[in-house]
């Protein structure tokens, strides 16, 4: 297997983000397996300082000049591919992130190895890695050897343990300098969250609403379960895309990440990039028509039916209850 | 604007996927196909580009189960050209893909004209072995930018806004042409009734252009593809949606959340 696995470190506004500690647990574990020595790359102007963090690698290399912050795919696929040579690594982790899109793939291109994508369990067999992918919003997995052990993985947040990443001691920080070709994209700005009417990241309550729902006009059943119980309601996606509800409402990957007491996920399959974003709520109810639908797998309760049925009953109830 | 959208079938995951005998690919019987959805943000975003600043908007897809519904609807809505390359999609992985689609691209005008943008969807839900839209850039040596949740075209440059988490988004400029993967339009989607397909079947056509097929079908060897065996599982609520409405009161009770 490879001598040296890579870890892309992933930032975002001055902070390391938890998929940068998931890889490096991930890539700990692989290296210990294999005897490979596991090492960090962190690019970006506030790199640095940020260094010290990633005590689970052996190394963290580190170029912090300014073209590297939110560098377009190719310029860092570039640098990657570099650091592969330099450090005769032939195993590189990365985040299946919208900051990482699209780097894997570039770097597969340019070094002919094999990429694997929404990667969530890895394990070193007989000089190889075996990695589980979940595909079809998590309702099939797939094994792929990567017989030689090299290849370029692509890690699913959510899937492997922060804690495993995190170390209390100091790594080795050394300083490259990497090329940098003129860039074709540039980063301008960022776009703030909306705000919008309500926190959904500070509701007790949230019902959550997926494309089940059927109809704009229904959600309007959803909202009056939320006004009863002093929540709000939120929703998955498709829901968003729609028009439905503003943006500030969106759960998941690129939305937010919520931890109600209660979380009411109602016509929402389940995908991986809506689990991501509620999965440590208190307590889960999902209602789907579909016995076999993945949220029932993480949820505490499960109903399978009809929301809209559900809905106005529920809604009454609690309104007797509360009197 | 000449403009590019990749249209992508995909099978439908609110049916159930089933494993086939070779336990590796997905059983095809009961398979049922729909547009990808970035693919019908990519499409709106096109027509909205189209109507603003003009210029022609192709759809691009390889041969797949029920495409020629999706090409037709894509007639419908607006689009004004409908290119079906006889490759069939099935098993070809995105690696191969991408070979087809750059390849086609390259024989419409090599370079490509500078107000071109190459619209894909920004990922599709079978990406075992990564995303089209990058692989594509990178064949053609355009830009790429991905998960791209607007664009704002100007002289020789777009403005486009990617999504990163938590709704926190990033504005970049891009030299033009480029790919850029499309998560989602400006506006949702656009409704177009059945009876314009339908009259977009009689009257339009797809065009069938040729492309030398890919030598690789598939980059990754896959070991085995199976359900994944849940870690736990809800505990069900049974009965009349009143009696599951009384259960839930009591549960709601029990997490301070009445
Ligand atoms: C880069 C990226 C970022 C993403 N970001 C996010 C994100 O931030 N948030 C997010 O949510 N998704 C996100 N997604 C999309 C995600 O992959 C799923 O497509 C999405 O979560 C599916 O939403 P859904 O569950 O509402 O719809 P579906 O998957 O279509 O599920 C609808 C469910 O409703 C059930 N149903 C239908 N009718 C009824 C009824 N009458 N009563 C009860 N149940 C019913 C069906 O059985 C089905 O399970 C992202 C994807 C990518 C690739
Ligand atoms: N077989 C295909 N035919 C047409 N477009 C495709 C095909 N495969 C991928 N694409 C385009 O590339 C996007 C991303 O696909 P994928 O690479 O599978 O993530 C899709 O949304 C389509 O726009």
């Amino acid at each position: 297997m490879a001598n040296t696995i890579l870890v892309l470190a992933e930032q975002l506004r001055g902070e390391v983000t938890d998929i940068t500690f998931e890889m490096l647990g991930a890539g700990r574990k692989l290296a210990e397996a294999s005897g490979s020595s596991l090492c960090a790359v962190l690019l970006g102007a506030e790199a640095a300082p940020l260094a010290a963090k990633l005590g689970a690698a052996d190394k963290v290399l580190v170029a912090d000049d300014a073209p590297w912050d939110l560098a377009p795919a190719d310029a860092v696929a570039g640098a990657l591919e570099a650091v592969m040579q330099q450090t005769q690594a032939g195993l590189v982790l990365l985040g299946c992130t919208n900051v990482a899109a699209g780097i894997g793939s570039m770097l597969a291109v340019k070094t002919g190895l094999p990429l694997v994508n929404f990667c969530r369990a890895a394990k070193a067999e007989g000089g190889g890695v075996v990695c589980t992918s979940q595909l079809f919003g998590g309702k099939i997995y797939s094994d792929v050897k990567l017989a030689d052990g090299k290849g370029v993985v692509c890690i699913y947040p959510g899937a492997f343990p922060v804690d495993a990443g995190k170390r209390d001691q100091a790594p080795p920080i050394e300083k490259v300098d990497l090329p940098v070709a003129a860039p074709k994209v540039t980063f301008k700005q960022y776009l703030e969250p909306e705000t919008g009417d309500v926190d959904i990241t500070k509701q007790n309550v949230l019902v959550g609403v997926g494309r089940g729902i059927q109809t704009q006009d229904n959600v309007e059943l959803a909202e009056e379960l939320a006004q009863v119980l002093g929540g709000a309601v939120c929703a998955s996606r498709p829901v968003i895309d729609q028009g439905w509800l503003p943006l500030s409402r969106q759960v998941g990957k690129s939305g937010m990440t919520v931890k109600p007491r209660v979380y009411f996920a109602l016509g929402i399959s389940g995908a991986p990039e809506h689990w991501e974003g509620m999965q440590n709520s208190q307590c889960i109810i999902a209602v789907n028509t579909d016995a076999k639908a993945p949220i029932f797998d993480g949820a505490h309760y499960g109903v399978v039916g009809d929301v809209l049925e559900l809905l106005p009953a529920l809604t009454e109830k609690v309104k007797a209850k509360k009197g | 604007m000449n403009l590019y959208v990749l249209l992508k079938m995909v099978p439908d995951t609110v049916e159930e996927l089933n494993v086939a005998a070779d336990g590796k690919s997905l059983d095809s019987e009961f398979l049922r196909f729909k547009l990808n959805d970035p693919d019908e943000h990519a499409l709106e975003q096109a027509l909205l580009l189209k109507e603003k600043h003009g210029g022609k908007v192709t759809v691009v897809t390889l041969d797949a189960p029920e495409v020629d519904d999706v090409l037709f609807t894509a007639l419908a809505k607006g689009a004004d050209r409908a290119v079906k390359l006889p490759v069939n999609q099935a098993e070809l992985g995105t690696v191969a893909a991408a070979r087809v689609l750059a390849d086609f691209l390259k024989a419409e005008a090599t370079p490509l004209p500078p107000d071109t943008l190459v619209l894909p969807g920004s990922y599709a839900i079978d990406d075992l072995e990564g995303e089209l839209a990058p692989l594509l850039a990178t064949a053609l040596e355009l830009p790429y930018v991905g998960v791209v949740c607007g664009i704002a075209p100007a002289e020789g440059k777009a403005t486009v806004r990617k999504e990163f988490a938590g709704g926190l988004r990033g504005e970049f400029e891009v030299a033009l042409p480029a790919v850029l993967g499309i998560q989602s339009a400006d506006k949702p989607p656009r409704y177009v009734p059945v009876a314009k397909v339908r009259a977009a079947m009689k009257s339009a056509r797809i065009e069938t252009v040729d492309v030398p097929p890919p030598d690789r079908p598939r980059q990754l060897e896959l070991e085995r593809t199976y359900k994944p065996e849940a870690a736990g599982h809800a505990e069900m609520l049974e009965g009349s949606p009143e009696e599951v409405a009384d259960r839930l009161v009591e549960i709601l009770v029990k997490n301070s959340a009445i």
